[in-house]
């Protein structure tokens, strides 16, 4: 098989990743990382895959990318014909960006409040979930504005990869503590997100709310 | 939180780490029933436990049993015994230490979630259940008085993909299941291996409750499965729990009551009655909701 995927069930990162692998319809094989508690990542073997120590990791044929922004990325650059998971047009391509960018980095606080409450990590577990709710505010306004006008997705008329970024450890949140009360527009997001044709769930995401 | 005063708590064992956590010359600080503990372990492996005072400093010591890839202590003087459980000894079987898992929930509601066969279909839809057989059939609750334990036998539950050798094979079947309840923060079942019904696998549920409202779930389990990747056994073990996680937070009250009529069950909760009338004859207090007179 040309796409492998070094995954772990329980990752948000991984979740982003198998979501547009099932939402294109693309067939992999998945290389379990025992990342709780075997720390697997973090071994000599594993950094030889990425030194950065980190899951996902996808092979397509001889490319090896880490980081799951860039994955999801090159998985819609190179297999989706339609164009509506990475929009090409100016207006929407920067957008897409940089919510791509802000499910990398400020809605991770939510990881890592998840991590901290379900696998026992030691971090500074109040500045973790008052960092995610901070992003949450943020995403939740500008879904607001988008609803104003009549619009579900983060950037374009159809959903894109910035919305399956910022899917996974919003929705998750509330393994870490973090509830989802005060964020009515990213709930109605949520609830139309797990409509999508090809979605799956994975433990912890609210099936009914 | 303070340490509770309840001495039927007190006098359990309890996990308070697996096997390999602490890592040899390190140390590491939980709680157990308000108590703020520390598990220290030397570079040769061995480990002890102390009691962490109002200062910081170790207080006094507690005593370290080490069973099932688990680590149990105890902050009472005449603790009930940690349970026998010989499958773990058989020279076939793979032990699986499944870690932890942290919850914010009472360390009762997570054993009687895990005695629950109805939730099977909805919240592990397609592998512990299926929504086209959603009954659960009548089973048999016992007190066996001779060990002091809670069991519930003859149960029955048709399963998509029961393990992790089940889910491979992609066949579904019926898995026929025993419950046992070991102690008021353990329980474990038996339950048929796939493609052998000769043999059941032991899949256990240690609990630390660090609080009232807060624990620490350890799942080791004993197992027949020369299939699967330990790897693999553990993914879906943390799958299925972590399906359980999000419906235990959300179980209000947080505390377990005890009242008849607080909660009304159905048929499928007998193994839960039984649980929470044996919580009540020993007189469970930590943990459990005071109720309120009307």
């Amino acid at each position: 098989m040309a796409l492998k995927l070094y995954n772990y069930t329980l990752s948000g990162s991984c979740y982003k990743v198998r979501l547009l692998l099932d939402f294109l319809d693309l067939d992999y094989e998945r290389i379990p990382v025992d990342f709780f508690p075997g720390k697997e990542h973090k071994t000599l073997d594993f950094l030889d895959i990425n030194p950065l120590g980190q899951i996902p990791v996808l092979e397509d044929g001889p490319m090896r990318l880490r980081d799951a922004q860039a994955i999801l990325a090159h998985l819609a650059n190179s297999y989706d014909e339609t164009g509506h998971w990475l929009p090409r047009a100016p207006a929407l391509f920067g957008p897409v960006m940089m919510w791509l960018m802000f499910a990398g980095n400020e809605i991770m606080a939510a990881s890592a409040a998840r991590l901290h409450d379900v696998l026992g990590y030691e971090l500074d577990i109040e500045a973790a979930r008052a960092n995610a709710h901070a992003a949450f505010r943020v995403l939740d306004d500008h879904l607001t504005e988008r609803a104003l006008i009549g619009k579900t997705w983060i950037v374009s008329d159809h959903p894109t990869i910035a919305d399956i970024a910022c899917f996974p450890y919003t929705a998750l949140s509330g393994d870490g503590g973090i509830g989802h009360e005060e964020y009515p527009a990213m709930r109605n997001w949520m609830r139309a997100f797990r409509r999508l044709p090809g979605f799956n769930a994975v433990s912890g995401i609210p099936e009914f709310a | 939180m303070s340490v509770t005063d309840d001495p039927v708590a007190l006098n359990q064992w309890i996990a308070c780490a697996y096997v390999g956590q602490v890592t040899p010359g390190k140390s590491y600080d939980t709680a157990m029933l308000g108590q703020a503990i520390r598990i220290s372990c030397a570079l040769d492996g061995t480990c002890t436990c102390h009691e962490i005072g109002d200062d910081g400093g170790p207080g006094r010591q507690l005593p370290l049993s080490q069973r099932f890839e688990i680590l149990f202590t105890t902050l009472g003087d005449t603790p009930r015994q940690l349970p026998d459980i010989p499958e773990f000894a058989e020279a076939d079987r793979r032990v699986a230490n499944c870690a932890s898992v942290g919850l914010h929930a009472s360390p009762f509601r997570i054993v009687e979630n895990f005695l629950d066969m109805a939730h099977f279909c909805f919240v592990h839809k397609d592998i512990l259940g299926s929504m086209e057989k959603t009954e659960v059939f009548t089973y048999k609750t016992e007190h066996r008085k001779d060990v002091d334990e809670i069991w519930a036998t003859d149960c029955a539950f048709f399963q998509p993909a029961a393990s992790t050798s089940a889910a491979e094979k992609g066949g579904g079947q019926v898995t026929y299941y025993k419950y046992r309840v070991m102690s008021p923060f353990s329980v474990m079942l038996y339950k048929t291996v796939y493609g052998n019904a000769e043999r059941d696998d032991a899949i256990c549920l240690f609990i630390q409750p660090k609080s009232e409202t807060e624990c620490i779930a350890y799942m080791p389990m004993a197992i027949l499965d020369d299939q699967s990747t330990m790897t693999q056994i553990i993914d879906f073990q943390q799958t299925i729990f972590l399906q359980d996680r999000i419906i235990l937070e959300n179980q209000r009250p947080v505390l377990l009551p005890l009242t008849p009529s607080a909660e009304i069950p159905t048929k499928a909760d007998v193994s839960s009655i039984a649980f929470r009338r044996w919580l009540k004859g020993m007189g469970m207090r930590f943990g459990i909701l005071q109720e309120q007179a009307a």
